[in-house]
């Protein structure tokens, strides 16, 4: 492994945490939204404000800082119920959250955010905790102060400005250091406040068997003379509330019973200086063997790092989230190779056994059929490593619709369903954007203006509804909006106007429909600032296409419209019907594969030239000879002989595919062209048969779409819906 | 600029190969492993140059027919025959060719510049020329041996 900078890699940690932080501060609001009371919400909502603050403090990421605590005393206030969350107040921190997620984004990026946008955001904040006439804590001029996190003294002093003396008893628990803090450094924060003297208390600490790494054991006791008062030492341990036993008494007040302690600083510096030798001293006396001294003494920069690296580790693995491991996606990935290899091993390994001739009920043949199931199994469950839910890509949507219901003054009601469903990471990754589209474009497109949902009788609110589910070994997701449907008369106008239809051509509804899918389609009279810009949804489309999906809908007039995705689960394995081409294998994806057929010589019509094709009770479909397609041979196999695949093309166009003979089914796994190659066309991929060869699969769509252009030179518009049904 | 700048101390390894009557060498560095001729997988619409692609352990390895690419008559192959996999950027590409010969070490200085009087072709791939004990032997450069991405339409 290259070495890796520790400050980068705790610094990638608190952007991964930031990124699980805001997560459930926005579905903690959305709950709130929704109605849910539950005091443990605010909480999970102000912790995940809170974290992100401290962690932000600990980079000095100033504008968070300052944006974070706004937000965080606004919580606050809801919190201890001195603000009853509003519908208004929640939208408010809503956009809160945003802006918090653009901050954290642009800190990580190094972007640039909206200043003038998270001013008034503040404000709001300031309105909604201030509205409560509690404007004494934290709306105060602390905040001022807050950007360079000094802790300087924040207004709220409890004590007068004169000099006094406070016994600080700070006795750190294991959560503390879990959570990346560190009491050095707080000892050290402690030290600006004013005169310091500290004691250490390592009477706790246990015998080195018996010690726990990730435990704390010490207790500091610290004389601090300043003219700050309590608040000001209060503050440098705010962000390990909770995770440590603090006790703060004017000095000259009793002396808690410490039990034997070693003085270990003088005060007169600002640095507490530990002595790790006397320590380690004390540890060595009562120990045998000594060994390093335990974590909790980690005085030096290069521990202290190791310590924060560990703790943070932990707190990403987290109590919280049950029992998972975080792995380099490279390690999964080559994982997924080698049993791809495995798989094909097998496969070749059988293949020998049944050409020596052995019978398939020797105990040889009986073992391989064992080995079989269990590779296949194994690859199963190396592939649902790789799944994840689509939750992470659904619930940046919410985001999404609230932004575009601003801008188009639509009041828009978000509903996602299935976030468990579990699909490859790939698949996932290359999801958001489309999803991105279909969503802005339900809201600009789908949904009527709240008038005209009125007078339809609707509420005034829009409602879209986004959900995953698996389907028969794909997933399925639906974009579904309750506006007013496809326009179809409109479309149809708009498609003639821009030649994609010639004017008199007769289309069903379900294939006007799809005619928003044609390339350079819009239906905005007027191009929007959310519907983007000459992109439409043939870009979803072909994206979605990309990733081996369908892409179709379906409207109802008045009711609403409904986009229906499916995909493939993974990217690495494909079920395919093997077939014999000029002497060569190809693999056919069966997703695609409607029935095969022999087809006979009197259902093959000529339209002229190369074109023919094939009736199949009585429908009309092109035959596409794949070798002829492909260029293996100059002539077209004779009518009669071979096979023929009906196929379904993206769209719902249909042809039939010629080839030699059918070898049988098989799964196979997916092998890159473009690694060391490039992409070749009519073919999708590759993938390695069981006698060590490498078999191409069929990119169904582009010999379907070579063999039309080829064919179809007089129509001057690309009719992909006229070969349709 | 090529893989072939770096010189390594005081001179350079080379392996030399044969196509036909001529004489090649890369440089070893581009060099993965050496092994024998396996029937390729055809591709569809490529350039005759291009055999097909085979099964390296579980990666698709495109196949040049060197020869082909070089602008001589192309290769008929046999058992004998051999496939050098060469790195070329990130990619991994096996070149055919007749039989691999010699390691040779060099210095820059017996590198001769390819002639002005050559074809397109030798410009193209022929980095300069080597008079090895009264032999020839043309030193390839391997950065254009895939088809230029342009020819790619169907």
């Amino acid at each position: 492994m290259a070495p890796v900078d520790p400050l980068a890699a705790i610094r990638d940690t608190f952007f991964q945490e930031c990124e699980e932080q805001l997560a459930e501060l926005e579905s903690g609001l959305l709950a709130m939204e929704e109605g849910d009371d539950n005091p443990e919400i605010i909480n999970a909502v102000f912790r995940a404000v809170h974290s992100i603050k401290g962690g932000a403090g600990a980079f000095s990421l100033g504008d968070m800082i300052r944006f974070a605590h706004a937000f965080e005393t606004a919580l606050d206030e809801m919190r201890s119920g001195r603000l009853t969350p509003t519908p208004d107040g929640l939208k408010v921190m809503l956009r809160a959250a945003d802006v918090l997620a653009d901050l954290v984004r642009a800190a990580r990026d190094g972007g640039e955010v909206d200043q003038d946008h998270s001013k008034a955001l503040i404000d709001e904040l300031r309105q909604l905790g201030g509205a409560t006439g509690d404007g004494e804590d934290g709306d105060g001029d602390g905040e001022e102060d807050w950007g360079d996190f000094s802790f300087q003294p924040l207004g709220v002093a409890v004590e007068g400005p004169s000099s006094a003396a406070w016994r600080v008893t700070f006795t750190p628990r294991a959560d503390l250091y879990a959570k990346a803090n560190e009491s050095a450094l707080l000892l050290r924060e402690l030290g600006r406040v004013g005169q310091v003297t500290t004691q250490v208390d390592a009477s706790r600490l246990p015998m080195l068997d018996a010690l726990e790494p990730e435990a704390a054991y010490l207790t500091w006791t610290v004389i601090v003379t300043t003219d700050q008062g309590e608040g000001a030492i209060r503050d440098v341990f705010e962000f390990v509330d909770g995770d440590c036993d603090l006790d703060i008494t004017p000095a000259d007040g009793p002396a808690p019973d410490g039990g034997e302690t070693i003085e270990v600083a003088d005060a007169s510096s600002a640095e507490p200086a530990f002595d790790i030798s006397a320590l380690l001293a004390k540890v060595q006396s009562a120990v045998e063997p000594a060994a390093e001294t335990p974590t909790e003494t980690s005085a030096t920069p290069a521990a202290a790092l190791r310590k924060a690296e560990t703790s943070a580790a932990v707190a990403a693995a987290g109590p919280a989230a049950g029992a998972t491991i975080r792995v380099d996606l490279e390690r999964v990935d080559r994982l997924i190779d080698l049993v791809g290899e495995l798989v094909i091993n097998q496969a070749m390994l059988s293949q020998r056994v049944m050409e020596a001739g052995l019978l398939r009920a020797s105990g040889v043949a009986m073992g391989l059929d064992e080995l079989e199931q269990l590779t296949r199994e194994i690859q199963d469950s190396v592939m649902a490593i790789r799944a994840q839910p689509v939750k992470s890509v659904f619930q940046r949507m919410p985001r999404l619709a609230r932004e575009v219901a601003a801008m188009t003054g639509k009041p828009v009601r978000l509903v996602t369903e299935g976030e468990g469903t579990e699909v490859d990471k790939t698949v996932i990754e290359r999801l958001a954007d489309p999803l991105t589209h279909m969503i802005r474009n339900a809201i600009d497109h789908g949904l009527e203006s709240p008038e005209t949902r009125q007078v339809a009788g609707k509420p005034a609110e829009g409602v879209v509804r986004l959900s995953a589910a698996h389907r028969s070994g794909r997933i399925v997701i639906e974009v579904a909006d309750d506006g007013g449907g496809i326009n179809r008369s409109r479309v149809r106008a708009i498609a003639v106007e821009r030649g994609v239809i010639p004017a008199d051509a007769q289309l069903t509804d379900e294939e006007t429909d799809n005619l928003i899918f044609m390339p350079g389609f819009s239906t905005a009279s007027e191009v929007s600032d959310i519907s983007g810009r000459g992109v439409g949804m043939d870009v979803v489309k072909r994206s979605i296409q990309a990733l081996g999906g369908r892409i179709s809908i379906t409207s109802r007039p008045g009711l609403g419209s409904t986009f229906t995705m499916s995909l493939p689960l993974t990217l690495a394995v494909l079920d395919g019907m093997v077939v014999t081409v000029f002497d060569q294998t190809f693999v056919a994806p069966l997703t695609a594969i409607v029935e095969t057929l022999q087809p006979k010589a009197s259902d093959i019509y000529s339209l002229g030239g190369d074109t023919r094709v094939i009736s199949i009770r009585d429908t009309f479909v092109p035959l596409i000879d794949v070798g002829f397609s492909l260029g293996f041979r100059n002539e077209q196999i004779e009518a009669g002989s071979g096979v023929a695949l009906l196929i379904e093309g993206e769209g719902g166009s249909r042809a039939a595919l010629l080839v030699d003979a059918i070898q049988g089914q098989r799964q196979v796994v997916i092998k890159s062209l473009e690694a060391n190659y490039r992409q070749v066309p009519g073919v999708a991929a590759a993938t390695i048969l069981g006698d060590g060869r490498v078999a191409l699969i069929l990119d169904i769509d582009t010999i379907i779409a070579v063999t039309r252009s080829a064919e179809s030179h007089r129509a001057e518009t690309p009719m992909a819906l006229a070969a349709a049904g | 600029m090529t893989d072939l700048t770096q010189t390594r101390g005081s001179g350079r390894e080379l392996i030399s190969f044969r196509i036909g009557a001529q004489e090649f060498c890369v440089d070893i560095m581009a060099v993965r492993e050496i092994r024998g001729w396996t029937a390729a997988t055809a591709l569809p619409r490529s350039p005759a140059f291009v055999r097909g692609v085979i099964n390296l352990r579980g990666a698709v390895l495109p196949i040049i027919d060197l020869a082909s690419r070089l602008g001589f008559p192309s290769t008929e192959p046999t058992d004998r025959h051999v496939i050098i996999v060469a790195q070329i950027g990130t990619q991994l590409v096996g070149l055919l060719v007749d039989a691999v010969s010699d390691i040779l070490t060099v210095t820059d200085d017996i590198i001769q510049p390819t002639p002005d009087v050559a074809s397109d072709t030798a410009k193209t791939f022929v980095r300069g020329l080597l008079a090895v004990e009264g032999r020839m032997l043309s030193l390839l450069t391997l950065e254009r041996i895939l088809p230029d991405v342009e020819l790619e339409a169907a």
